[in-house]
């Protein structure tokens, strides 16, 4: 597994990971109660098990499975490197969790929060589609 | 394919199919006007898609396709990821079960019902954590 797919793997594991915190907090809420703050954390819930952990793991695995370009590409500079634009995606995993970070400042009152998390994941969704689509060819084409 | 991600796999297919039903009442309760019950289905709905099956599916495959983590325990701590499903499934449907009841007659049965289901919900997460992350590694 390359190193930027550890990375976004990982990362994705941590956004389930309290994902699943913040769901569970709504869930004890809906039950027993006593955790009155706890809608407010609602849109991060869900941005954080939408983008956070299932859109970022498919990122992380596509970037390790997708077909590589060959070596004679890379040296006749065809491609950038054997996995593309790697750039791309590099800047697609910093803008993804940056997104979801700055979706965390919502709850504590900064309106701005959740508009300029959503630029975020889609300046990241268009970084990582650009990276990828390139990579979608038969093996070795 | 190992047993546990097979489990994980078809139990994500039963969930999927459940909440195409649920979906599909969903969208039928408009013109149909259809017991008050069913619009208490909606949260149901979205957690049977998304985590029912959606993160099933994918607890399945990484159990089954990621890096060996060592040559004795290709799979990691296989106890926790069984866990993870008893406690997922276990969870997923004590919400199914109680979190339409507790919204139209609310009741304390039911409340805390929904208090365990949150309770496994977040352990099979976690726990899902703790059996993967040593196998998230380069060659």
């Amino acid at each position: 597994m390359p190193r930027l797919s550890v990375w976004m793997v990982r990362a994705a594991l941590l956004h389930l990971g309290f994902g699943f915190f913040l769901g569970g907090l709504i869930l004890w809420q809906k039950g027993p109660g006593g955790i009155p703050g706890a809608w407010q954390w609602l849109p991060v819930h869900i941005h954080m098990v939408l983008m956070g952990w299932t859109v970022q793991l498919a990122f992380g695995v596509a970037y390790w499975i997708l077909p590589r370009f060959a070596q004679r590409e890379a040296e006749q500079g065809r491609v950038e490197q054997l996995r593309g634009r790697e750039g791309l995606a590099w800047a697609s995993f910093v803008l993804f969790n940056a997104s979801t970070l700055t979706a965390l400042a919502a709850p504590l009152g900064w309106a701005w929060a959740l508009p300029i998390s959503g630029i975020l994941a889609a300046l990241a969704g268009f970084a990582f589609v650009l990276h990828a689509w390139p990579r979608v060819k038969p093996f070795m084409a | 394919m190992p047993p546990l991600t097979r489990l994980f796999i078809k139990t994500g297919f039963v969930h999927f199919a459940v909440s195409l039903i649920v979906g599909a009442l969903l969208l039928l309760n408009g013109p149909l006007d259809l017991p008050r019950w069913v619009s208490a289905l909606r949260p149901v709905y979205y957690h049977l898609l998304m985590v029912g099956w959606v993160t099933q599916l994918i607890f399945g495959v990484i159990f089954w396709m990621f890096p060996k983590q060592t040559r004795e325990q290709p799979r990691g701590n296989e106890r926790l990821a069984w866990f993870t499903y008893y406690t997922l499934n276990a969870g997923l449907l004590l919400r199914f079960l109680f979190e339409p009841w507790q919204a139209l007659a609310p009741n304390t049965v039911a409340a805390w019902a929904l208090g365990a289901a949150a309770l496994l919900q977040v352990a099979a997460g976690w726990s899902f954590i703790g059996a993967s992350w040593a196998r998230v590694k380069g060659k």
